[in-house]
C-alpha cells in the first residue's frame, strides 16, 4: 500500500499543517484510551472483544499516526463501525450457532465455577437460636443456648461486613422484639460470628445462627467436590455442564463449541424441521406478495397522478403518502387494535355490514390475510413515490406515437410505460423484497407470530417470518436459544447473501445503462 | 397528450376522482378511527364509532397528568410516554448526527481520494449494507451483556450502546452522498488543490457546504429510521424509563392489559411530530430514497 493518495497530491507534506505535536498527541491518548478498555474487557475474561478493541486501536494509531495512510483517515471511522457493528456481530453470530448459548449455557467456564463455589450452605446441625440487643447506638448478638455475648457492633445498612467475636456473659436486658431484629436482616447477613473456640457462624435463617460451609470444594483442574454427599463432578467441556458420575447435571453450564449440532437438530428433528419449512414457504411468499401488491398499488396510482388532466394533485399526494409518514410501529399498533377480534372496529362494521366476525388473530389463514392487508397499506406509497419519479423519465412522444396508432390506454401503459420503468426499478423491488423478507417490526408489533403451529417443540407461528421465528427462540420468556438462533441465522445469511448479490449486479446493469459511473 | 372527446375527457376525470376519493377514504379510516377512540370514555367501550361523550382523559394520561373521573376516581398514567418520547427523540438526534458525519466524510473519500482498494470496499459496503443489524440480534445481546459487566455504560439498557449499534446504519448513506460527491464538478476541488488546499480543507471549505440539502435528507431519514426502529432497541432497553416509543408502545396492546384509548392518545400524540417533519421534509427526501433507501 505505497501509492493511496495519487490524485491527493501534497497530502504527505501539507497534512502537517497543523501541529503534528498535537495531532500526535491526540491520536496517542485516543489509542491508549481503546487499550485501556481492551484491557478491561480481557482482565474481566472478555478476550473476544478485548482482541476486536485492541485492533481497533492498532488501526487508530496507524491511520492517524502515519502519514501514508492519509487517505484512510477519511473512511476509517465509518468502516470502523460497519465492521464492529455489522460484520463483526454477523460473524459472531455464526459462531454462536455452532455453540450451546442459551439460558442453560449462559456463562463463561470460569464464571460457572466461581457461581458454584461461592454457593454456601448452612450446616443445620450448628444451628443455634439468637437474639439481638440494644447497646446505646450500637446491637450486640445473644446465643442464649451458649449463653454467649458479643461485643458492641453497628449493624448499620451500608456498613462492610463486620466481624463480632462472642464471651460467655449473663443475658442483657434490653433485647429487641423479633419484629425489629428484622428489620437489621440486611446487615445481619453480612455479619460473622466468631466463638470462642474459633468456630464461625453466619446469619443462616430468621432466628438461627450456623456453621456455613461451600457447598462445593474444588480438587482438581476440572473436578470439584460436593460436601454434603462427597459426589465428584467433572467439568464436560462438551456438554458445557459439570457432570457426577452417576450423569446428573449440575447448572450452571457454559459456553462450549459444540459443532454442528444445532444444524443436525434444524434438520433431523421434525418438531423444528417441519414447522422452519413451512416458515420458509410463508416468508417468501409474504415477501413476494408485499412486494407484488405495494408495486402495482403504487405504480397505478402514481399513473393516475400522472394524467396530465387531474386537478388537486397536491392535495391527493399528501394524503396518499400519509401512510408512510407516520411511524410504522404506531400504524403497526393501530391496526392491532382495529382487527382486535372483539374491541376492534373492523369487525364492529363487518358486524353490522355482513353480520360476520372474522377471527383475524386466531385463525392462521386470516391472519395471513391480515398481515399481507396491512403491509400493503404501509408500503405502497414508497413504490408510488419511486413511480412518480420513474414515470416523468418516459418520453412523452413514445406514448404519443403509440396513442396515434391507435393503442387504448392501457395497451400503452403495458407495451411502452412498463417496459421503460421495469429496469431502474428492479434494483429497488429486490431491495424491497429483501427488506420484507427480514420485516421483524411487521410480525412482532403485529401478531407476535400467532397462532402457534400446533405439535412443535420451539415456539413457532403460523405467521411467523424466519426472522421473527429465530428472534423469539432467541428472546422469548422460556429457554432462550441463542445458539439454536444463530445456526438459523445462519441460513437467512445465505439467503439474504443471495438477495444481495442479485441486487448488487441489477444495480450494476442499470447504472451501466444509464452510462453513470459507479 | 392527444387531442380528447371532451365528454369522454369529462366521464375519465369523474372516475379518477371517484377512485381517488374512495381509496383515500379507505386509507385515512385507521387514523380518523384513532382520533375517535381517543376521545372515547374507558377502554373497552364497543357500539359506536363516534364518541358518544367524548372526554380528555386519554389525552390528560398521555401527557402523564392524573385523570379524575366524574365519579371522583383518579386514574394514574399507565406509562411514561413524554419520557418515552425524550427518549426516541435523543437518540435519534445523537444517532442521526453521527450518522451523518461518519457517512459525509466517508463519501466524500470514496468519491475524490483514490486509494488501493476503493473499489472493493465498495462493493464490500454495498453487499454488508443488505444484512440489517435485526440480523445479528444474538450476537449484538451477546456483545453488550458481556461488555456490560465490564461496563454499565455499554450494557444492556444503556443508551450509548443502542446509539453505537446504530452509527452501523452508515453505509447506505455512503452511497447516496456519494453518488451526490460524484456529481459535483471535479474542476472545482482541482482549482483548491492548485491553490494548495489539503483534502481534508477540499473537503471542510468547498463539498461540505455544497452537500448540505442532501445532508439533511440524510438526517431526516436516519432520525426516522432509529425512531422506528424495534427490534434492536427491545433486545438492549429492558427497564420502562429507558425505553424509546417503538418499545414502549408495545406495552399499551397487551391481552392482560388492553388500553385501546390510552394508546390511541399516546400514538397521536407521539406519532404527530415525525408525521408532520416527515410530510414537510418529503419533497427533498425522494429523491433520497431512490438512491435504494427503503423506510420501515
Amino acid at each position: 500500500m505505497t501509492s493511496l493518495a495519487e490524485t491527493a497530491p501534497g497530502a504527505d507534506t501539507d497534512a502537517r499543517k497543523t501541529s503534528p505535536l498535537v495531532r500526535l498527541v491526540s491520536v496517542a491518548v485516543v489509542t491508549l484510551a481503546v487499550l485501556y478498555s481492551a484491557f478491561l474487557l480481557y482482565v474481566s475474561s472478555q478476550a473476544l472483544f478485548g482482541a476486536v478493541l485492541l485492533a481497533l486501536a492498532v488501526g487508530i494509531a496507524i491511520v492517524f499516526g502515519l502519514n501514508r495512510f492519509y487517505a484512510f483517515r477519511f473512511i476509517f471511522p465509518g468502516v470502523a463501525a460497519v465492521v464492529m457493528f455489522i460484520l463483526f456481530p454477523v460473524v459472531y453470530t455464526v459462531y454462536l450457532g455452532f455453540t450451546n448459548y442459551s439460558s442453560f449455557n449462559l456463562l463463561t467456564y470460569e464464571r460457572s465455577v466461581e457461581v458454584l463455589m461461592s454457593r454456601h450452605m448452612p450446616d443445620l446441625g450448628s444451628e443455634v437460636r439468637f437474639a439481638v440487643a440494644a447497646d446505646g447506638d450500637m446491637y450486640r448478638i445473644w446465643l442464649p443456648e451458649s449463653g454467649l455475648l458479643s461485643g458492641p457492633i453497628a449493624l448499620a445498612a451500608d456498613a462492610p461486613a463486620e466481624n463480632a467475636a462472642m464471651s460467655a456473659a449473663a443475658e442483657p436486658a434490653n433485647l429487641l422484639a423479633p419484629r425489629d431484629a428484622l428489620a437489621l436482616r440486611a446487615p445481619l447477613q453480612k455479619l460473622t460470628v466468631v466463638l470462642p473456640d474459633g468456630t464461625i457462624l453466619q446469619n443462616s435463617g430468621l432466628r438461627t445462627f450456623a456453621v456455613v460451609a461451600r457447598e462445593y470444594e474444588r480438587i482438581a483442574e476440572n473436578q470439584l467436590r460436593r460436601i454434603s454427599d462427597g459426589a465428584v463432578l467433572t467439568a464436560d467441556h462438551d456438554r458445557g455442564f459439570f457432570v457426577t458420575s452417576d450423569g446428573e447435571t449440575v447448572p450452571p453450564g457454559w459456553r462450549v463449541f459444540i459443532g454442528t449440532t444445532n444444524f443436525e437438530r434444524i434438520f433431523n428433528s421434525s418438531g423444528i424441521r417441519d414447522p422452519m419449512l413451512s416458515i420458509f414457504v410463508w416468508t417468501f411468499a409474504f415477501a413476494t406478495l408485499t412486494v407484488v401488491f405495494t408495486f402495482a398499488l403504487g405504480l397505478a396510482l402514481a399513473s393516475v397522478l400522472q394524467w396530465p388532466h387531474l386537478s388537486f394533485k397536491p392535495v391527493y399526494r399528501i394524503l396518499l403518502i400519509l401512510p408512510y409518514a407516520v411511524p410504522a410501529f404506531i400504524s403497526i399498533l393501530v391496526f392491532r387494535g382495529l382487527f382486535n377480534q372483539n374491541f376492534g372496529e373492523i369487525n364492529l362494521i363487518l358486524e353490522m355490514l355482513f353480520g360476520a366476525r372474522p377471527q383475524w388473530f386466531s385463525d392462521g389463514n386470516l391472519a395471513k390475510v391480515m398481515i399481507i392487508i396491512v403491509n400493503t397499506w404501509l408500503g405502497y406509497p414508497y413504490m408510488m413515490l419511486l413511480a412518480m419519479g420513474f414515470l416523468q423519465a418516459v418520453p412523452e412522444d413514445h406514448k404519443k406515437a403509440a396513442a396515434l396508432e391507435g393503442a387504448g390506454m392501457l395497451r400503452v401503459f403495458f407495451t411502452i410505460t412498463l417496459p421503460q420503468i421495469l429496469p431502474p426499478f428492479l434494483p429497488l423491488l429486490i431491495a424491497s423484497f429483501a427488506f420484507n423478507f427480514n420485516n421483524v417490526v411487521l410480525i412482532l408489533l403485529l401478531t407476535r407470530g400467532l397462532p402457534d403451529i400446533p405439535g412443535t417443540i420451539i415456539p413457532a407461528g403460523q405467521t411467523d417470518i424466519v426472522a421473527s421465528f429465530t428472534y423469539r427462540i432467541a428472546f422469548s420468556d422460556s429457554a432462550q436459544q441463542f445458539g439454536l438462533a444463530g445456526a438459523i441465522t445462519l441460513l437467512i445469511f445465505i439467503v439474504v447473501g443471495v438477495i444481495s448479490y442479485a441486487n448488487f449486479v441489477t444495480m450494476r446493469r442499470a447504472a451501466e445503462k444509464r452510462g453513470a459511473p459507479q | 397528450m392527444i387531442v380528447e372527446h371532451p365528454r369522454e375527457l369529462r366521464l375519465k376525470k369523474l372516475l379518477a376522482h371517484g377512485f381517488l376519493i374512495v381509496f383515500v377514504a379507505l386509507i385515512m379510516f385507521p387514523f380518523l378511527m384513532v382520533v375517535s377512540i381517543s376521545f372515547r370514555e374507558g377502554n373497552f367501550t364497543i357500539g359506536d364509532l363516534l364518541p358518544e361523550r367524548p372526554t380528555l382523559e386519554h389525552w390528560y394520561l398521555a401527557f402523564g397528568i392524573p385523570f379524575e373521573r366524574a365519579d371522583g376516581n383518579v386514574i394514574q398514567p399507565p406509562y411514561p410516554v413524554l419520557i418515552w418520547m425524550l427518549n426516541s427523540v435523543k437518540i435519534g438526534l445523537i444517532s442521526a448526527f453521527g450518522v451523518l458525519v461518519l457517512a459525509t466524510i466517508s463519501a466524500y473519500a470514496f468519491s475524490r481520494i483514490r486509494f488501493k482498494g476503493r473499489e472493493g470496499l465498495l462493493d464490500a459496503m454495498f453487499i454488508i449494507q443488505m444484512f440489517p443489524s435485526t440480523l445479528a440480534l444474538v450476537a449484538i445481546f451477546a456483545i453488550f451483556d458481556s461488555l456490560g459487566e465490564a461496563t454499565p455504560i455499554l450494557g444492556i439498557d444503556s443508551h450509548v450502546a443502542l446509539v453505537l449499534v446504530y452509527l452501523s446504519w452508515v453505509t447506505l448513506h455512503i452511497w447516496t452522498l456519494k453518488g451526490y460527491f460524484d456529481s459535483i464538478d471535479s474542476a472545482l476541488d482541482k482549482a483548491a488543490a492548485i491553490d494548495g488546499a489539503t483534502p481534508w480543507q477540499t473537503f471542510r471549505f468547498i463539498f461540505l457546504p455544497l452537500a448540505v440539502p442532501m445532508m439533511a435528507v440524510v438526517f431526516v431519514l436516519t432520525f426516522i429510521a432509529v425512531v422506528n426502529d424495534f427490534p434492536i432497541a427491545s433486545v438492549l432497553l429492558r427497564s420502562e424509563d429507558q425505553m424509546t416509543l417503538a418499545v414502549g408502545s408495545r406495552l399499551y396492546l397487551n391481552e392482560m392489559r388492553y388500553l385501546w384509548g390510552d394508546f390511541a392518545a399516546a400514538a397521536i400524540l407521539s406519532g404527530l411530530p415525525i408525521t408532520v417533519v416527515f410530510l414537510i421534509a418529503q419533497r427533498y427526501l425522494v429523491s433520497g430514497l431512490s438512491e435504494g433507501g427503503v423506510k420501515g
